[in-house]
């Protein structure tokens, strides 16, 4: 009886750490990130809706090919604004071009706490996220593309690694820099305290030539907390009728040298292309840019602010 | 073997199998004191030393080209600020030597741009850069400044860090955090949109690598200067790391182009 104590206490000593090893080390490596994140839209203020937009044909610094070119050119932005539209979600590339704040939270197993899925909303435009944690695999390429995608999560380190699948053609800027049903996107959330800097990769093979990163950074600031579902959407008319057909034909855009008018930018350049990705593109401008006199709208100023 | 001896045993493993869970770093080098604290460039998640380019695909008008007068969009200027950005006088400013404005350490890691990161000594970390050819010092550990000389690209500080607050865990899970102060005062764009010698410059750094082998570096600003902003201003860029110097090209700082 007093020999068997010692051995069962320290067969209780050593099953926390095997129940650890069996989960993995990662439990030590995960990081909280569930919350309100409010998002700063200070390193890419066009994309702020509603507000200033991106403006018609402005693809500077994405790696569009021809082809992607050409597509771009033909987009319409009414298109969004056709009643059977307005209330479908936009997919997954939402989360690194749209502006909003995200709420996080996890799903956890019943038996042992651990997190089996994260789930990230915005409110409102993109539908929940949920990242399966769990191991499963990603669906056949066959597979439908819902509106959410499907999305996995791996741990490298104590940065969290989402892989986004299954996601519907849409666009990787809001003003119609097209993408295929095969694009993907690799999204990193690298926390620093009440920090959260996310990094997305779209790799779309169709219409890019190259890799598109893009970067936004989220803060706990307490300004708001967040649901994690959005109000219903209720189809209004945004001034499209129902008979009209949105379009653009080849060569008939009319927003074709806008950008350049405005900005003074040479419509060339703002087609994108890889090369304007680069410090040396600006090369290229230097002999023909001239700074315009006054900034003509979508300003900015004392009490606007971009986040949301 | 006796039952008690036999537990110390198991409990010794146990102890041992959770340490190599939370700190693996720390129990290779035997636990805490167990050998000469690492430096700042052995603490490096990955080798930083080397050539990195910007990659510009967000704000591009705003970054790649001077902006018009009076585009403060993205930046929570107050009014006092807006004063200043309209009354912007490019010519002005060359004339008056006050180019490198748009080069301070709170907006530098914005440009286009070329990096050329080196390690001066085990604990310093440099940066030069092509645009406006600044340098930046990163100094690691107890670091004083021999005198207070304000400075574009003022006087920093750097650290890495843990997400979990826990100094020992793998340098595999760190990144860099810089503080910058005493700088002069310069623009947050290069249309005169201003920042006070008062900024102050939080930067975080981190790194990671795809499996093409590709390391990238995103850098996340936030500048805080109560003179003129009305809320932190919060930024980020992004680099790619080259395999050689191409493309490196040093110019001077220009107040028009």
């Amino acid at each position: 009886m007093t020999s068997a104590r010692p051995i069962r206490k320290a067969r209780n000593v050593l099953l926390v750490p095997m129940a650890l090893l069996a989960i993995g080390s990662p439990l030590f490596a995960q990081i909280d990130i569930s919350g309100s994140w409010s998002s700063y839209n200070d390193s890419d203020p066009l994309s702020q809706n509603p507000g200033p937009r991106w403006y018609p044909l402005d693809f500077l610094g994405v790696p569009l090919n021809a082809m992607g070119k050409q597509r771009g050119y033909l987009y319409e932005g009414e298109e969004n604004s056709e009643p059977e539209r307005i209330c479908g979600f936009y997919p997954q590339l939402y989360l690194p071009i749209g502006p909003h704040g995200l709420k996080i939270w996890n799903e956890t197993e019943p038996r042992n706490g651990t997190t089996i899925a994260w789930h990230l909303n915005s409110w409102e435009d993109r539908p929940e996220m949920t990242i399966w944690m769990d191991g499963r695999p990603h669906p056949s390429k066959y597979a439908p593309h819902p509106a959410e995608g499907f999305a996995t999560g791996t741990w490298e380190n104590d940065v969290l690694v989402v892989y986004v699948t299954h996601m519907k053609a849409w666009q990787v800027r809001k003003n119609g820099a097209p993408s295929t049903d095969e694009a993907t996107m690799l999204t990193r959330f690298f926390r620093h305290g009440n920090e959260l800097t996310v990094t997305s990769r779209i790799d779309e093979p169709t219409y890019l030539t190259e890799p598109y990163y893009l970067t936004k950074t989220y803060v706990q600031d307490g300004v708001a907390a967040m649901l994690s579902v959005g109000a219903p959407c209720i189809q209004g008319d945004e001034g499209v009728p129902e008979e009209k057909v949105p379009h653009t034909l080849p060569g008939k855009n009319p927003a074709v040298g806008e950008f350049q008018k405005i900005y003074n930018i040479p419509t060339e350049a703002t087609m994108g292309g890889a090369e304007t990705m680069y410090p040396e593109y600006r090369k290229k401008l230097k002999d023909n840019y001239k700074v315009p006199e006054k900034c003509p709208r979508n300003c900015g100023g004392p009490g606007v602010d971009v986040r949301r | 073997m006796k039952a008690s001896r036999l537990a110390r045993v198991l409990g010794v493993l146990a102890a041992g199998a959770v340490c190599l869970m939370v700190q693996p770093a720390a129990c290779a080098q035997g636990g805490r004191g167990g050998g000469a604290p690492q430096t700042a460039k052995a603490a490096s998640p990955m080798d930083l030393a080397g050539y990195w380019v910007s990659v510009i695909t967000q704000a591009w008008r705003l970054r790649m080209v001077i902006p018009p007068r009076g585009d403060y969009l993205g930046i929570a200027v107050n009014p006092e600020a807006k004063k200043v950005a309209d009354a912007w006088d490019p010519a002005k400013e060359e004339a008056g030597g006050n180019a490198c404005k748009g080069y301070g350490a709170a907006i530098i890691m914005e440009m286009p741009e070329r990096l050329h990161i080196t390690w001066p000594d085990e604990n310093t970390l440099q940066m030069e850069i092509d645009a406006g050819t600044q340098t930046r010092t990163f100094h690691f550990g107890k670091w004083a400044p021999p005198e207070v000389k304000p400075s574009w690209q003022g006087d920093s500080v750097a650290s890495w860090e843990s997400r979990e607050r826990d100094p020992r865990r793998d340098p595999k899970a760190r990144y860099l955090q810089v503080n910058t102060n005493h700088l002069l005062g310069g623009f947050l764009r290069k249309n005169g949109v201003p920042y006070s010698e008062n900024a102050t410059v939080m930067e975080t750094y981190d790194f990671f690598q795809e499996p093409t082998g590709e390391q990238w570096m995103i850098v996340t600003t936030t500048v805080t200067d109560p003179k003129y902003l009305a809320r932190p201003l919060l930024v980020t860029a992004q680099f790619r790391k080259q395999a050689d110097a191409s493309g490196w090209d040093p110019t001077p700082c220009s107040a028009t182009w």
